[in-house]
């Protein structure tokens, strides 16, 4: 201590120049600048390797198949002919099952948290809250293979076939053999697993929603649920669109627990009943059996489609969650 | 007294009102139903023999997952080592040095690289270290958890290094310490708490990871021979267990499923533990 502050009383640090830069130099600010910085740059370079890697080693799939890759409804291993759009429908509709089951919940427990709840309760509940969502997924997988598998083969999947399944347009989604597994099944099993994340990124959003704005709305005569509905939801709906895409970005990347309830079929069927796969899935299931060349560069495409997709998702949430902490949400 | 339009909006309140606390209330009885069925199913298959013994060839009943929890531990271990300085020093870096641009790209490139599918990063770390030699091994698993837990801990040793005061900075300034003397001996420590959690936290998400270990550790029913050798681990052990047909292996599967979780939320609640003391103190 002492030691520091007599050399600053002799030692006057210079302006600028070179010998400024040698004095930080020696007091070791550079150093440490530069080392941190170089990690920093690590990041970067990792991020751009994993798209370069990607890229060169999906070459062999991407020169066969161009375009058409994307619209190609056959995968088959035996004859090298590889097409993506099986994979990339099962994804798509797995994710939209988990959404329609999981905004509606997530929204009425973020509200129920931010709006209803007293602070303490709200914390012990956003707290578990968490803690689920830090289960990993293999084991929500373990829990769908043994628990709504069974539940949809005998008691769920039946139910929506003679109900939901004679009704016009809607009854296609519900028809044909009902093995347990299949889109449904993972949909389910996606919808608990991203609910977490819509609570936990709702709920703070409506917390920043300003008090005036409720009691405003009540001070006109609007019951709490009319104030919630019709002014704080709306205040802070880019923020919960911003939750939404994060939640659609994990189940679309979400791999085990759709691997072990999907079935694993490469089959477009309009029953949300049928077996099906998930780009992810099939990768999975998939890469370690892969023996051409070729149908393990199909597989990295697929990783590569999957990684733009999640891509373009996250930086969609982020601007809209920034716009909402930023600006309040205030309707344009 | 009150008309029907004041009568229907009270008890749409009431009605709407209830329903969001439903909701609430069935979102957290799933932790419990997931924690309850663990325990019930786990509890009655785990046994000393699970932490003791190698898996039993197909057919015997009996035998254990100890290389597993040994070899999630030596991922886990490589994953640290990999992962950890990379994150805490790229994350003082944003916190303490950073200029405006570079910062922000930085920043948006690890917001992304969290939002990597596992199973994409996995193929990364495929094409890394396991094309080059052309066998699966402990290291390539390690790569691809490190890489994972880079994101997680930058962020969170950034937003605690923000999170100290200006004023403790500036007194350690004012006693004539460099910048970096001040960022190493008063800044680190004041964090310290916070940080230490984000790397917990960090670990125990990786933990559980299983689609990056299919294609780079890929799994093993015998001890592993060394860091280039396949290695097994409790997660993807799991999900071997449970796809298979056989019923003692399902009971295996739920009773490396409990230990899983346990560890996971063990660790968890530890790392909040640990914020909150050192917020206390």
């Amino acid at each position: 201590m002492s030691a520091a502050a007599t050399t600053i009383a002799h030692e006057v640090p210079p302006q600028a120049g070179p010998r400024a830069f040698l004095h930080r130099l020696r007091q070791g600010d550079e150093i440490a600048h530069l080392i941190t910085l170089t990690f920093a740059a690590v990041i970067l370079l990792l991020t751009s390797m994993l798209v370069y890697e990607l890229w060169r080693n999906s070459h062999l799939s991407r020169t066969a198949f161009g375009w058409a890759f994307f619209w190609t409804k056959v995968w088959d291993p035996n004859f090298d002919n590889f097409g993506a759009a099986p994979f990339i429908y099962g994804t798509l509709v797995t994710s939209a099952v988990a959404l329609v089951l999981a905004v509606p919940l997530g929204l009425a427990s973020a509200i129920f948290l931010s709006e209803l709840a007293p602070r303490n309760i709200s914390d012990v509940i956003s707290f578990l809250i968490d803690l689920l969502a830090a289960v990993p997924s293999v084991i929500y997988g373990l829990l769908g293979i043994f628990i709504v598998v069974p539940l949809m083969r005998t008691t769920l999947g039946p139910l929506l076939i003679n109900t939901v399944g004679n009704l016009p347009y809607v009854g296609a989604l519900f028809r044909g053999p009902n093995y347990g597994v299949g889109f449904l099944t993972a949909g389910i099993v996606l919808a608990i697993m991203v609910v977490p994340f819509i609570i936990s990124v709702s709920r703070e959003v409506l917390l920043t929603v300003p008090r005036e704005q409720r009691e405003a709305a009540m001070a006109l005569g609007a019951t709490r649920w009319e104030s919630t509905w019709q002014v704080v939801v709306p205040w802070a709906r880019t923020g919960i669109m911003g939750s939404v895409f994060l939640a659609l970005a994990r189940a679309l990347g979400e791999t085990m627990a759709v691997t072990m309830v999907i079935g694993n079929a490469a089959a477009i069927k309009a029953s949300l009943l049928a077996p099906g796969d998930t780009i992810a899935s099939t990768i999975a299931n998939q890469f370690t059996e892969a023996t051409g060349d070729l149908y393990l560069s199909s597989l990295i495409e697929l990783g590569l489609v999957l990684f733009l997709i999640t891509f373009i998702l996250n930086g969609l949430a982020r601007i809209l969650i920034v716009a909402t902490e930023r600006g309040g949400g205030r309707p344009a | 007294m009150s008309s029907p339009r004041i009568m229907w909006r009270k008890s749409l309140n009431y009605v709407m009102l209830t329903l969001t606390g439903v909701a609430a209330f069935a979102v957290v009885s799933v932790l419990f139903l997931i924690l309850g069925y663990l325990i019930w199913n786990g509890g009655t298959s785990l046994s000393l023999n699970f932490f003791t013994q190698l898996p039993k060839p197909v057919g015997e009943t009996g035998g254990g997952m100890a290389n597993a929890i040994v070899g999630s531990l030596k991922l886990l271990f490589l994953a640290a080592v990999m992962g950890l300085p990379v994150g805490l020093l790229a994350g003082v870096y944003l916190a303490e040095f950073g200029g405006k641009t570079f910062s922000f790209i930085v920043r948006y490139t690890t917001d992304l690289l969290n939002g990597v599918p596992s199973i994409v990063i996995g193929i990364f770390a495929y094409s890394l270290v396991v094309l080059p030699v052309k066998h699966f091994s402990a290291l390539a698993g390690g790569v691809a958890l490190g890489i994972m837990v880079i994101p997680i801990t930058v962020r969170s040793t950034e937003e605690f290094l923000r999170a100290v005061p200006g004023n403790m900075r500036e007194a350690a300034m004012a006693l004539g310490a460099s910048k970096w003397k001040t960022i190493a001996t008063v800044v680190l420590p004041a964090a310290s708490g916070g940080i230490l959690t984000g790397m917990l936290l960090a670990l125990a998400r990786v933990a559980g990871e299983t689609a990056p270990l299919l294609f780079t550790a890929f799994g093993n029913r015998f001890w592993s021979q060394g860091w280039g050798q396949p290695i097994a681990s409790l997660p993807v052990m799991i999900y071997t267990y449970a796809v298979a047909p056989y019923d003692d292996w399902h009971r295996q599967a739920w009773a490396a499923g409990l230990v899983l979780l346990a560890l996971v939320l063990l660790s968890n609640l530890g790392a909040r533990f640990i914020l909150a003391r050192s917020k206390a103190v």
